[in-house]
């Protein structure tokens, strides 16, 4: 990824040409990781914090939930369909949020983007009389697309414009900000604050197959909004002056592009809560592996935020049974060394 | 390339940022078939001036045609099959390799969703092969030296394939030796293709050698233009950069040679 710090003649330790090269490579290292998908799906409906046999298994996905453990299985498997769509979502709309503001360290978690869309919940919640679930995910994305205005504002002030490091200090102090919000919206509020926690770090315990069917839409169309654009998003890459110069429209590109950035994030955190990290450890993971063109880049992170959401949740459910740690606090723990790893490994430090 | 002469004209053009005005009332014709350097002190404007010749930046007053079309009216892809700009210091993303540079070149002759054609193809190979960088194909842009990388820029404003390509300073950072190198590539371009090309140039001596046409600016105005060595007078340093000078004929090419007159080490001082 670029920085847009300094000139290119005064760049640190070359980056070599990824790995993964030709279209052959390329699709088989997406067929694999499809693979990985279905491998990770299977667990976490077997694994949990109740042990289950496979018969168990069977008959709670073909419906029957007579006992403890098909019962346990068929609530894992909204579970399992809202980690896998919630962690496509959110890798996509980092990799795209990444693309658009040309900074490697973009993530809706860590931007902001998501703490906004769970504000902009908790406050119709508690003070808008905001019951249905449809317009949580409406209320979201406009709280989402609010943050992200507002911390693009503030990172670009100064000289410089936008650089990686003040958009990403800028995120960070607005995620904190509004995640304190939240708690204040939500403290004086009993019926809310019961689960004041999936609005502050966030999980996909609270799974339904309702609230997956609802939010599929908006995600869908997200998720076509930034596919649209994979193209623009590789021309963003040289930077607005030669992008527009072959003739790439850069305001237009970057506004549908982040418009399905943040339909994404704001959607995802309506039924998730806030979930940080994973738009930034997969994209870093797909550029190091499949280089810089977003048409590739695009179906690796969807499937590889859903291989990790997945994974992070099933780690999540078994690691102090019977209680279970949310999803949001695992991605955590994976995200924030990388995090200092991208921060460390790139120029970004050059600010 | 098509072998049409495309006309490029300047027409009262003025530009700015914000409330500082950059360029004032400028006129100028393009020669087409030709190279044409922009030469003027820092901050006169000549940047300025080629961005808007891309449609980068609107005209506060005034138009720039192309073969009688107003540019900034122009929708941006059609544009950019016709003419092409090299910024001054392109970025790269981090860990492209060289053929997928070039190959964004090709940007504004795809669709959307349509595939890479065989016309991309040819034209990265042809524009790899013009300029020397087809063995570098597979290496990171990131990797290469500073000459290579020019290079390979170049060749990415090549497979964009018009004909009319604008520089903004295409041999900073250079080494002498590659300065010389990506100006002769230039001038086999437009030989062999009749690109019409247009740069910014910071050294009046080359700019005087490669250039079949040199534009002065001063202050964003036009001071002068026209062959190299009706321009390259004493006259003009004396008033674009405020120094005494002595212009000869270059011994190797024949044209006008500036040679700047400092307060030591010159033998007799006159004017």
């Amino acid at each position: 990824m670029t920085t847009s710090l300094g000139s290119r003649q005064a760049s640190g330790p070359a980056a070599p040409a990824a790995p993964l090269r030709g279209r052959r490579t390329r699709g088989l290292a997406l067929l694999l990781l499809a693979v990985a998908l279905l491998a990770a799906a299977a667990t976490s409906i077997v694994l949990g914090s109740r042990d289950v046999s496979w018969a168990e298994v069977w008959a709670g996905l073909s419906g029957r939930a007579d006992g403890f453990a098909e019962a346990a299985v068929a609530k894992r498997v909204p579970r399992t369909l809202l980690a896998a769509v919630a962690g496509a979502a959110l890798a996509v709309s980092g990799l795209v949020l990444q693309g658009i503001t040309r900074n490697p360290l973009a993530d809706p978690g860590i931007l902001g983007v998501n703490t906004g869309a769970s504000l902009a919940v908790v406050s119709g919640i508690a003070w808008f009389g905001l019951v249905s679930p449809t317009s949580y995910i409406w209320v979201a994305i406009v709280g989402a697309a609010l943050a992200s205005a507002f911390v693009w504002t503030v990172g670009s002030l100064g000289r410089g414009g936008a650089t990686p490091l003040k958009l990403t200090l800028a995120g960070a102090a607005t995620a904190a900000a509004l995640s304190s919000f939240v708690t204040a919206v939500v403290l004086p509020r009993p019926d809310i604050s019961e689960n004041v926690v999936s609005w502050q770090v966030g999980g996909v315990g609270g799974a339904t197959d309702d609230k997956v069917w609802l939010v599929a839409p908006f995600l869908l169309a997200g998720a076509l909004l930034c596919a649209w654009c994979a193209r623009g998003l590789n021309m963003l890459g040289l930077g607005d002056d030669l992008a527009a110069g072959l003739g790439e429209d850069v305001n237009r590109t970057r506004l549908l592009a982040a418009a399905g950035a943040v339909t994404l994030a704001g959607a995802t955190t309506a039924v998730t809560g806030p979930i940080a990290f994973v738009g930034l450890v997969v994209p870093h993971v797909g550029r190091l592996l499949l280089g810089t063109d977003h048409r590739w880049l695009l179906p690796f992170s969807a499937m590889g935020g859903a291989v990790l959401l997945l994974v992070g949740d099933v780690l999540g459910r078994v690691v102090v049974p019977p209680s279970e740690v949310d999803v949001g606090i695992v991605t955590a723990l994976v995200g924030a060394p990388v995090l200092i790893a991208v921060v460390r490994g790139s120029r970004v430090r050059e600010l | 390339m098509t072998t049409s002469q495309p006309r490029l004209e300047i027409e009262r053009l003025t530009l700015g940022y914000g409330d500082r005005e950059v360029v004032h009332d400028l006129d100028l014709v393009i020669a087409p078939g030709d190279v044409t350097a922009i030469v003027g002190p820092n901050a006169c404007g000549k940047s300025t001036l080629l961005r808007s010749m891309t449609r980068l930046l609107p005209p506060r007053t005034g138009r720039v045609l192309l073969d009688g079309k107003e540019v900034h009216a122009t929708p941006a892809k059609q544009l950019a099959r016709r003419m092409g700009l090299l910024p001054q210091s392109p970025i790269a993303p981090e860990g492209i390799t060289v053929g997928e540079l070039v190959g964004r070149g090709r940007h504004p002759h795809q669709r959307v969703l349509a595939r890479w054609s065989q016309a991309d193809d040819r034209a990265v190979t042809a524009a790899l092969r013009a300029t020397d960088t087809l063995e570098l194909m597979d290496r990171a842009v990131d990797e290469l030296s500073g000459g290579q990388r020019q290079r390979v820029w170049i060749a990415m404003a090549l497979a964009q394939e018009t004909e009319v390509l604008l520089l903004d300073e295409p041999t900073t950072f250079l080494d002498i030796s590659h300065q010389v190198e990506v100006l002769d590539l230039l001038t086999d371009l437009n030989r062999t293709s009749g690109t019409t090309i247009v740069m910014v140039l910071h050294d009046l001596n080359l700019a005087a050698r490669y250039a079949d046409h040199l534009v002065a600016l001063h202050d964003g105005r036009l001071h002068s233009a026209g062959r190299p060595h009706e321009v390259l007078v004493p006259e003009l340093v004396r008033d674009v950069f405020g120094m005494p000078s002595a212009v000869i004929e270059d011994p190797v090419s024949g044209k006008p040679l500036m040679l700047p007159i400092g307060r030591h080490h010159v033998l007799t001082r006159d004017g």
